[in-house]
């Protein structure tokens, strides 16, 4: 017997726009002081949007601050601590904001001589900017939510999957949170909201929620 | 006189048997709410330069949409572009002493096109230095003006970028292709990479039967390696650095460079670079210097696909966008660290930077003895490529900044 919905699942399309700040750092030093200073909509930048644009390299690539920090500071330590931060337990910027800022100070109160030298490349802050649209797709029932996540673009993917939990305001998304409170699925929900995006592609990942799905299907 | 340039039409549906049926719905999403909705792009040539190749393909895509695209071209005398070639290296940071007598030229002819293009459209995108000036024409409370700038504004000529300032002052808004060539301005700035076309003849799959024809055509050997420079022979481009670097591979690894180019006949300066090139090559036998014409898209293309490495040892770059094209094709590059490339190349990620004449050597060579990081790195190049440097993404990009512009999303 099929099962519904009382409200249907909205898929959406989604782009980004990338605002180029006024800040820059050359420094580790430089870099804490503006990661203090920035907006909200750069910190989401920087780490939310940068793992959709770069969710194909599945080792060591965590965030920009961290890409930064190794490829152009040279500092692999403070690279490892930053990129160990995982966007996904975060459901508010400040908090994040306030882990970046502490890695970067404490780093700076340990390596007083690294804090100031020069890096290859200067850091320059951006803003996300997020435009979403109603994809004109709606799921009642698990068969058709599984055709809807099977036609998503990446970004549309990511939005569902990763930046809702900013939205939400919980350690979730919008996929799991509609398996429990629409359809019911608790188990589904709890296990698709596991999957690691940072070892797995948009691709990997969408194809293991599609294989959880069918498994699902089967048992009903 | 204005000419409104001719597009090259390829359907949607192609560009989704590459980027997959999501894309293009998403794509088709985004652009409802601007059905029917006009836009204006305006840019100095209709033929040749990375601007016209990006509108030729761009317009069909966009109309296929349902927005109403227009590309108009101004006009200029001889004069006029004497000026704005100057403008332009001097805002790249070239010394140049500018006179009354160039601004006047320059306002003159602004004032000239203004007369004669429509800037009518509810969104008009202005193409770098030229036609930045028609914002004049511009209505109160009309429509939405976007300046786009293609080239490094991080060392300008102050004179030059002072007069420039006060009309790029009065658009809504800007877009530039890295952070680094950004300047503070009052009005926001987006950052849109540029982009290509992955159905072009210089991107498109190519038989292997034309890529052997090819490689005969020009006596490399298919079954050794081959290291490439795709690029105009040109001092900023290093192709006698190249060379140097070969050099010190060829130490270690038999293989043969190709450095291919566009032809030199009508470039002076090139003509000069490529006889240097030619005295560092020495007659040898597996350096093959190639002049390519400019029409033959595909040679290029057959070459690059055939490369063992693509190297792009440039001293200094705009956004290099010949590094998107080898990293498309899945292959293992080697760049330098300058301009656009390292958003390209991400180190270890996606290729391997190096900053000079010997770390250029040795990273080929570390990628010659590991040819499945080699194989991993053009994987995940081609994929940073699909993700963030395809004429898709650009039309993405422009959508969402008219959607933006609008509030009616």
């Amino acid at each position: 017997l099929t099962t519904f919905a009382e409200t249907p699942f909205q898929f959406c399309a989604v782009s980004q726009l990338t605002r180029i700040g006024n800040q820059s750092a050359s420094t580790i030093e430089e870099l804490g002081k503006a990661l203090s200073e920035c907006s909200d909509a750069s910190i989401f930048h920087h780490t939310f949007q940068t793992l959709s644009a770069h969710h194909f390299l599945t080792e060591n690539f965590s965030n920009d601050f961290a890409q930064w920090a190794m490829a152009d500071a040279n500092r692999n330590d403070l690279g490892e601590l930053l990129a160990s931060l995982d966007v996904r337990d975060y459901v508010s910027i400040p908090v994040l904001r306030s882990d970046l800022c502490r890695i970067v100070n404490e780093y700076c109160g340990a390596f007083p001589e690294f804090a100031k030298q020069a890096a290859l490349e200067r850091f320059y802050f951006c803003e996300g900017v997020e435009v979403t649209i109603p994809l004109g797709l709606q799921a009642w029932t698990l068969e058709e939510f599984r055709q809807g996540i099977e036609k998503l673009s990446h970004d549309g993917f990511y939005f569902h999957f990763i930046s809702s939990r900013l939205r939400l305001q919980l350690l979730t998304n919008d996929f799991s949170q509609w398996l429990a409170n629409g359809l019911g699925l608790k188990t589904l929900a709890d296990t698709i909201n596991k999957i690691d995006i940072y070892t797995n592609t948009l691709d990997s990942t969408r194809a293991k929620i599609l294989r959880l799905i069918d498994r699902e299907r089967r048992k009903t | 006189m204005t000419a409104t340039a001719t597009s090259v039409r390829i359907p949607l549906s192609e560009y989704a048997r590459i980027l997959g049926q999501g894309e293009i719905e998403e794509l088709r999403a985004l652009a409802r709410p601007l059905e029917g909705r006009s836009i204006e792009m305006i840019n100095s040539t209709s033929v040749g330069g990375g601007v016209a190749e990006i509108l030729i393909r761009l317009l069909p895509l966009a109309e296929e949409l349902g927005l109403k695209m227009q590309w108009d071209v101004m006009s200029g005398g001889e004069e006029f572009f004497e000026v704005t070639k100057a403008f332009h290296n001097a805002l790249h940071g070239a010394p140049y002493h500018a006179t009354p007598r160039d601004f006047e030229i320059y306002t003159a002819f602004s004032e000239l096109n203004r007369k004669q293009l429509p800037l009518d459209a509810e969104f008009v995108v202005i193409h770098d230095p030229q036609p930045a000036a028609m914002i004049e024409a511009r209505r109160r409370n009309g429509n939405h003006w976007v300046w786009r700038c293609h080239i490094d504004l991080s060392h300008p000529n102050q004179t030059v970028w002072d007069f420039l300032e006060s009309y790029v002052a009065q658009y809504d808004g800007s877009i530039f292709s890295s952070p680094a060539f950004a300047r503070r301005l009052p009005i926001p700035q987006y950052l849109f990479y540029p982009a290509i076309d992955p159905l072009s003849e210089k991107n498109c799959e190519l038989e292997p039967r034309f890529i052997a024809g090819v490689l005969e055509r020009y006596k490399i050997d298919p079954n050794r390696c081959i290291l490439t420079q795709i690029s105009r022979f040109d001092r900023l481009k290093d192709p006698v650095g190249v060379i140097k670097a070969y050099r010190i591979v060829k130490r270690y690894f038999d293989c043969q460079l190709v450095l291919a180019g566009g032809s030199a006949s009508d470039d002076p300066e090139g003509a000069v670079v490529l006889k240097e090139v030619l005295r560092e090559a020495d007659n040898d036998p597996d350096i093959k210097v190639l002049e390519l014409p400019a029409w033959a898209p595909l040679e290029g293309n057959a070459l690059q696909r055939a490369s063992t490495i693509v190297i792009q040892k440039s001293l200094r770059e705009g956004f290099g966008l010949t590094v998107s094209e080898a990293l498309w094709k899945k292959k293992p590059v080697v760049a330098s660290a300058v301009g656009g490339i390292p958003t390209q190349v991400i180190h270890k990620q996606t290729g391997l930077l190096a900053h000079s004449v010997e770390g250029t050597a040795y990273q080929i060579r570390f990628l010659l003895s590991h040819p499945e990081i080699a194989a991993k790195l053009g994987e995940s190049g081609h994929l940073h490529v699909k993700e963030n440097f395809l004429i898709s993404q650009k039309l993405k990009r422009y959508l969402t900044l008219f959607l933006k512009l609008s509030n009616r999303h």
